[in-house]
């Protein structure tokens, strides 16, 4: 069974947790206790309905307030797919919780209110989609029945979002007029919509095609950990476990080991259940060389003809994520990329984006929380990254603050030349 | 980029083998920035699934950390024996920390009445045990989709110097890029499995072939009904007058402190039987089996505040 892992960006007046609520609801994903204390805190509001909502808002603050604030990750499962939902909410004082749970999605679930059509945080959410690298964009156009089913207010709206996405790179929209309340179009097909061709919104998730979404071209193996049992029989086993990041590996392979730049043999692929003959994306393996060289954490495997930039100038649109300060010229943080940890010097702040209209300010001169803009960094190390468009898992890094030891920013690098 | 040949297979990973390589990812993870770290082991499914994820991240290594159970004292024999036997197998030290110790040295006092449990205790305990070891990590078995408040948590939980969570403040998690950084006498709670469903993980035991306590497949046992659950009679849980206690083949879904786990009526005792059960059944796990969270809607999100698992 495969696996799929997806975001729902919107805010609560979108009914982004009803839709939810909904699918695991009409899948039989939500278990009858679940649904009892949801009709029991219901009944106690005074709510005239079942709220579909109290299903995924887990903290009190939530509750008490009626709104997501943090990431909330949901399961359910179809005969077909496992589903991974990170429920984030659509607020802009919550925007670095949409790239968080963005950062690991295959696919964004993004709701628009038909009666409002594409608000300033539908683009909002739509772009930060984007430059999170999410390949899949699933635009659910909910509450269509307070529209009566108007089907040209759905393509009204189709239109406008397509134009506003042309500007950045989405791979695959799909647009689905769905009612979140009543059902409609996301588990069963809807007798409303007989204008409306395409599959409903599980369907979709269980059809869409990932597979061809990692990178399978570009060898990538991060050493995490060296494996030396120095014990019994495997007294002399020198092994480098990791996770691959890219490309296909097989034992005989011809590699080189970054930063050193030697360049040797893939032994064996080795795992707890025996040797393997191929990695790839996302396995966790050990890996084996032939030569007996000096290889640690942070080092990078990859093939002589294919390597990734190895730099210590990294130019990166970089989301800031704390209160506590903001991101300025000349301030220094702790860079983790991969199994690689070096400092980082802010060289410059190229510009800050409004997240909103996409308007570059080149005049900003600091990042506050939830702001995005384009930093360079000059490292202690060199980082072995590759472009976050052609690879999320190399090309993203997070920015540590080393007073108070809390993760500040999140990084995805545009490339790591020093241009401009 | 012309070095590897077009690829005609699909290069799937099922979804077990996919969870499996991300907790493998995490355990490594730790262990290459942390100093001291140690693995919460409770003799429950989920914990046994984490020593197996361990065991192949180090592989052929052994499992470089010690396993640390709180035993309240008021565990499952079955268990117990379980532990002890594969801490043997695997070469791992063993770290455990007493409830009844804590109660008998005075520290703490054991609660009294028909429905006293030592639920609490452990937290006070598993704090001390932390302490003392000195531990900058801890690995838990627990899962996002056992509970609300848990679905919101962290995979690497910050814990400040008493222990406690903070919901509201919790550090953003970004791709599979984890912050254990931390001053003194702070830890990480780690939580491997956050990704995994219960069904997951009978699957994986399916999978995998390894064996679990007994308690979990169908057996006769003298249970009594309270609140609607099948309560197992032990030394330390005992039925009121108004509770007959009958004899019923039941199993065990979760396996916590005999005095707040309850059983489930059940013939299953194959792997193969549980797994259809688990698959159809409509009520989750904590739902039907665990008193300890009855208390209130934010039950857990409390006892999470104060340092438990």
């Amino acid at each position: 069974m495969e696996m799929l892992r997806f975001c729902t960006v919107g805010s609560v007046d979108d009914g982004k947790s009803t839709l939810i609520g909904r699918m695991l609801y009409d899948a039989k994903s939500i278990f009858e206790d679940q649904w009892d204390a949801v009709e029991r805190a219901s009944e106690n509001r005074g709510d005239s309905y079942t709220d579909l909502a109290l299903l995924t808002d887990g903290l009190r603050a939530e509750r008490e307030q009626g709104i997501t604030i943090d990431v909330a990750y949901r399961y359910f499962a179809t005969p077909r797919r496992k589903f991974i939902i990170a429920d984030t909410p659509g607020h802009i004082q919550y925007t670095r919780n949409m790239v968080t749970g963005a950062s690991t999605a295959d696919l964004a679930l993004i709701l628009i209110d038909a009666r409002h059509g594409m608000v300033e945080q539908s683009r909002r959410h739509a772009f930060i989609s984007s430059l999170l690298g999410i390949p899949h964009f699933v635009v659910c156009v909910n509450k269509m029945d307070l529209v009566d089913w108007d089907e040209a207010v759905f393509e009204q709206i189709r239109a406008e979002f397509t134009a506003f996405a042309s500007r950045f790179h989405v791979a695959d929209i799909t647009f689905i007029p769905v009612s979140a309340l009543e059902g409609d179009n996301v588990v069963d097909r809807s007798e409303n919509t007989p204008w409306y061709e395409g599959a409903t919104l599980l369907h979709h998730l269980e059809e869409v095609h990932i597979a061809s979404d990692r990178n399978m071209i570009d060898t990538r193996f991060p050493v995490q950990y060296v494996i030396r049992p120095m014990s019994g029989e495997h007294h002399d086993y020198r092994g480098y476990a990791g996770t691959v990041a890219g490309g296909v590996m097989r034992p005989g392979d011809e590699v080189v080991v970054l930063p050193s730049g030697f360049a040797t043999t893939i032994e064996s692929i080795d795992t707890y259940d025996g040797p393997i003959e191929e990695a790839y994306p996302p396995m966790a393996v050990t890996v084996r060389l032939t030569d007996d060289l000096d290889v640690s954490r942070g080092d990078m495997i990859c093939r002589p003809a294919n390597q990734p930039h190895a730099s210590q100038d990294v130019d990166a649109m970089v989301c800031w994520m704390t209160d506590a300060s903001t991101l300025r010229p000349n301030a220094k943080y702790a860079i983790k990329q991969t199994s690689r940890v070096a400092r980082g010097l802010v060289r410059d702040l190229r510009y800050r984006i409004d997240i909103n209209t996409l308007h570059r300010d080149q005049e900003a001169t600091e990042l506050k929380l939830n702001e995005i803009g384009r930093v360079q960094f000059r490292t202690t190390l060199p980082l072995f990254a590759d472009e976050y468009r052609r690879n999320r898992g190399t090309g993203s890094f997070i920015l540590i603050d080393e007073q108070t030891n809390n993760t500040v920013g999140a990084g995805m690098v545009l490339s790591t030349e020093l241009t401009g | 980029m012309s070095d590897d040949a077009p690829v005609l297979r699909t290069y799937e990973l099922s979804h077990l083998r996919q969870l499996e390589s991300e907790s493998i990812h995490i355990f490594r993870e730790v262990v290459a920035e942390f100093e001291r770290p140690g693995l919460l082991f409770s003799g429950g499914k989920d914990s046994i699934v984490m020593l197996r994820l361990a065991e192949k991240a180090f592989w052929p290594g052994r499992i470089p950390f010690p396993v640390v159970h709180v035993d309240t004292g008021h565990n499952f024999p079955e268990v117990i024996e379980f532990r002890d036997r594969r801490a043997e197998e695997l070469g791992v030290k063993l770290v455990v920390g007493s409830v009844q110790e804590a109660i008998d040295a005075g520290t703490l006092v054991d609660e009294t009445g028909p429905r006293a449990t030592r639920n609490r205790l452990q937290t006070p305990v598993l704090l001390e045990t932390i302490e003392r070891h000195d531990f900058d990590a801890v690995f838990g078995g627990a899962r996002r989709d056992e509970e609300k408040a848990r679905a919101k948590e962290r995979v690497y939980s910050f814990r400040d110097e008493f222990g406690q969570w903070d919901p509201k403040n919790q550090r953003p998690e970004l791709w599979n890029l984890y912050n254990g950084r931390h001053r003194q006498g702070e830890h990480i709670r780690v939580f491997p499995i956050s990704n995994w469903t219960e069904l997951d993980i009978w699957q994986y035991i399916e999978e995998e072939g390894f064996e679990i306590p007994s308690i979990y497949l169908a057996h006769e046992r003298p249970v009594f009904e309270r609140d609607g659950m099948l309560m197992p009679t032990s030394p330390f849980l005992s039925p009121n007058e108004d509770e007959p206690v009958f004899n019923a083949k039941v199993r065990f879904r979760t396996v916590g402190d005999m005095t707040c786990t309850a059983a489930v009526a059940s013939g299953a005792d194959t792997l193969e039987e549980v797994i259809a059960e688990i698959a159809a059944t409509r009520i989750t796990e904590r739902g039907e089996t665990r008193a300890d969270d009855r208390f209130s809607e934010a039950a857990m999100e409390d006892r999470k505040r104060e340092g438990y698992f």
